[in-house]
């Protein structure tokens, strides 16, 4: 298996067996400055588990939403067994018998297990509840799926597995036609794993077709008979489970984006800039090594959820360790906060740049200056002058494109408001800085850019530690990649180790272990 | 000077709320705006206004710093009765004016400690932090003053109400003085920047390195001391403590000047200029209604649907609607 030589596009399996339940095709939708889904393609049969999978900002919560009537589409066409629908709120899609249940359980725990099954069909007797009739039915549709509960009792004194299995009877009693699972097994233990495949697989032999969404790779072959890859809003087609290797899923899921992409190495790393030895969290991120030459860049691969923006948090005093050390210049720091790290030159853009790094009403020349400022503290105001001549500087260089530098840094577009950001750290003239998926979400000029920057920047003698779901890009710039699995640093790579094949493989090495 | 016609395009709808207030007090009162020196004081219903919105700018003023790091402080009523109950029973004790400014000063400061190591030490939610000292505070004062009403007499101490420099009324010194200090200490330094910052994302502003915990704490400290100012104000002018009625519901006015001056209480934005010149609206609001010699129980009711009106029009639904329609009349 050769990830390189795979194409893209044949994974169009258009087998004819099995009807066609929902069929969606050309969906499209748009958010202000992103296309979340460029004419996605999706079909369920009647009685098929279909995984859907993709890392964060892939599309699959949006195409769920466009399927489940919570947002409404752009263009495509969606048909139910054959006939084209319009669902207008999930209420309708609920009507048709499209059901999604979602990671966070949307039930009602003061209530009770049967009020929770037959909310909005409640049985009436002389215009009352029927209180009898209610637990009768609430029991029976329990029984379809072998559930045995006090149906009488609130359901908030039942654990958050069974108050996912009643959301799924609540769909059952519905007559669903189509279950949309939405990682289901997030907060659940391997029994209560196996008892929801056990439910799930009988629902389908049953006709339901169930759309699987997860991030954990084995559950995806254990249940699912074919898979659906999406990345940065476009399909990457659909396979049978049983064709697609999860190496090769891996690969499709964190892709290769630049096609040209050529490994240039750095030009001489030199002096140690920083170490990061066996820092270590509770529940973050089990102890991990990094040590960081000046023009040296470093990545870090792994999935969503595999312990690798966690050790940016560490490295940059956002999160404080229980143990480790770190040592600048030889010398050994305390990272209390992110100011400590700032004023030993460390610098971090995190990854998601809305919540975690945007000041959205403040204006761009803020934007770029808070940093510094905060780095000389809040006596030491930059003068006007400086801020302009700092700022003026930093646009020019990155090619921030803004008409006005006063105007709300909100209303760029996210490839500028990223390259602000980074404006914002060259701004302190760092000796390290730390990228969290410093190309997600921004379009492709912007992209290449910033990917121009990195290398750039590292060889002016910058030590660089990047985290990045774009793979090939990775290895492209980085003389050294840290696979994270697990909250766990399980290999480091280096040399002629970098290639494609060794991160898959040691990302999807545990999977098929077990 | 393009900057300079921005904020004052920015600042319109405060400066015509203010107007048009004052307008209908001239219309209501014609001698509003007449002056006269009286024993070396400027006097007039004018001056009147400024005097009497005092206290409430004082309060607004360091309101306006809480709720632009997206907090607020409850407690600043409760200050005021503490400040006034330690100045006055200080007075009455014996000690000199200037001591029981300082006294109270202090006062208001420990006030302003206790509700910045809540929110910014232990992370209450400021509504409940400061809720705390709202409930409390009176009580304090009245262990203060040991629950009665102390008055006394000390000319110098009462100038602070009723005195005045160069014509000018001490209180409006005291306003604009605090305003003109917080004005230059945000705007010399970075702290306008990193307030506004800790408003808009606060946890951004800990990624960027900003000391979230020590601004935060420092305005709930000026607040207090700004509150502290105000009870001095009405002591000196009963020339006695009232615990139970000093500064009564007032921080409910000072955070309605806030919002009137544009602040929006998930912070970001803060102008101690546009807060002065809200306190001034609010107060001509208050005394315009006093001047029609309407009963008294219409007072709160008018407020009520002047203050609602006043928000309608500062509100950005209306803004755009007049931006949209002055658009649509510049293209015709």
């Amino acid at each position: 298996m050769s990830a390189g030589k795979t194409s893209i596009d044949d994974q169009h399996v258009t087998d004819s067996d099995g009807a066609q339940l929902l069929e969606a095709r050309g969906i499209t939708k748009s958010y202000p400055g992103t296309i979340a889904l460029d004419s996605v393609n999706f079909s369920l049969r009647a009685g098929e588990v279909h995984a859907l999978m993709g890392e964060n900002g892939a599309g699959k919560s949006t195409l769920i939403k466009v399927l489940t009537g919570a947002e409404q589409r752009d263009a495509g066409t969606v048909e139910l067994a054959g006939t084209p629908i319009e669902v207008h709120d999930t209420a309708a899609a609920q009507r048709l018998g499209i059901w999604a249940v979602h990671q966070e359980v949307m039930t009602l725990p003061n209530l009770t297990v049967a009020e929770n099954l037959l909310m909005g069909a409640l049985p009436r007797r002389f215009g009352l509840v029927d209180r009898r009739e209610m637990s009768r039915l609430a029991q029976s549709s329990l029984q379809q799926i072998g559930l045995d509960l006090d149906v009488d009792r609130p359901l908030g004194s039942y654990s958050v597995a069974i108050r996912q299995l009643v959301a799924i009877g609540r769909a059952v009693r519905a007559d669903a036609r189509v279950l949309v699972l939405d990682e289901p097994t997030a907060s659940l233990d391997m029994p209560e794993v196996e008892r929801l495949f056990g439910i799930v697989r009988g629902l389908a032999a049953r006709g339901t077709g169930i759309v699987f969404i997860t991030h954990f790779l084995d559950q995806v072959y254990a249940l699912s008979d074919r898979i659906t890859v999406l990345r940065n809003g476009r399909s990457l087609g659909t396979a049978r489970a049983s064709d697609l290797p999860r190496s090769e899923l891996v690969s499709r899921m964190i892709g290769k984006s630049l096609e040209d992409a050529v490994h240039k190495p750095a030009a001489k790393p030199s002096g140690l800039v920083a170490r990061f030895s066996g820092l270590t969290r509770d529940r973050l991120v089990e102890p991990f090594e990094i040590a960081l030459h000046a023009g040296e860049a470093v990545g870090a691969a792994g999935l969503l959820g595999s312990g690798r923006s966690e050790t940016a948090l560490l490295m940059f005093g956002a999160e404080r360790a229980d143990d480790g050390s770190v040592q600048i210049d030889n010398t050994t720091v305390k990272l209390k906060s992110p100011r400590d790290a700032v004023r030993h030159g460390i610098a971090f853009s995190p990854e998601d740049r809305k919540t975690d790094a945007i000041f959205s009403e403040l204006s761009v020349r803020d934007n770029i200056i808070v940093a510094l400022q905060s780095k000389r503290g809040w006596l030491r105001r930059i003068t006007a002058r400086d801020r302009k001549a700092i700022t003026d500087r930093l646009i020019e260089q990155l090619k921030v494109k803004t008409p006005d530098a006063d105007k709300p840094i909100g209303e760029l577009s996210g490839g500028n408001q990223q390259k602000a950001l980074l404006a914002r750290w060259l701004a302190t003239e760092p000796r390290v800085l730390i990228l969290d998926e410093p190309t997600r979400g921004i379009d492709v000029g912007a992209h290449a850019e910033i990917v121009r920057l990195i290398e750039d920047l590292r060889d002016r003698g910058m030590a660089l530690y990047v985290i990045s779901s774009e793979l090939e890009e990775l290895l492209a710039y980085s003389d050294r990649v840290s696979v994270m699995r697990d909250r766990k640093q399980v290999k480091l790579l280096s040399g002629d180790e970098l290639t494609i094949e060794n991160v898959i493989a040691a990302i999807a090495a545990h999977e098929a272990a077990q | 000077m393009r900057a300079a016609v921005a904020k004052l395009r920015g600042a319109w709808p405060q400066l015509s709320a203010l107007i048009l207030m004052l307008v209908i007090d001239w219309l209501i009162f014609p001698s509003f705006f007449q002056l006269r020196l009286v024993d070396g004081r400027l006097t007039g219903s004018l001056v009147d206004v400024l005097v009497r919105g005092a206290p409430v700018a004082l309060l607004a003023l360091g309101m306006a710093g809480v709720i632009a790091t997206r907090g607020i402080d409850l407690s600043v009523g409760a200050i005021m009765a503490i400040a006034g109950a330690v100045a006055a029973t200080s007075i009455a004790g014996g000690s000199p004016w200037y001591v029981a400014v300082l006294l109270a000063l202090l006062a208001g400061m420990a006030c302003g400690i206790w509700n910045g190591t809540l929110v910014a030490i232990f992370g209450v939610q400021p509504i409940i932090a400061t809720l705390v000292l709202m409930v409390a505070g009176r009580g304090i004062a009245q262990l203060i003053t040991s629950g009665q009403i102390t008055t006394f007499v000390d000319p110098q101490f009462a100038a602070i109400a009723s005195g005045s420099t160069v014509g000018i009324p001490v209180p409006i010194l005291i306003a604009v003085a605090t305003a003109a200090i917080l004005g230059i200490l945000t705007r010399s330094t970075a702290l306008g920047l990193m307030i506004r910052a800790i408003g808009i994302n606060p946890g951004a502003a800990d990624l960027v390195g900003i000391h979230r915990q020590g601004i935060t704490f420092a305005v709930y400290v000026t607040s207090g001391i700004t509150a502290a100012l105000a009870g001095l104000i009405v002591a000196a002018d009963i020339r006695g403590a009232d615990a139970n009625n000093a500064g009564l519901w007032l921080e409910l006015d000072a955070i309605l000047v806030v919002v009137l001056a544009g602040a929006s209480l998930l912070g970001g934005r803060l102008s101690y200029g546009l807060t002065l010149l809200s306190a001034i609206t609010l107060q001509a609001l208050k005394t315009g209604i006093l001047l029609a010699g309407l009963p008294p129980q219409m007072t709160l009711i008018l407020m009520a649907v002047a203050v609602s009106l006043l928000l309608a029009i500062q509100a950005p639904a209306t803004q755009q609607w007049l931006a949209r329609s002055a658009r649509r009349r510049a293209a015709a």
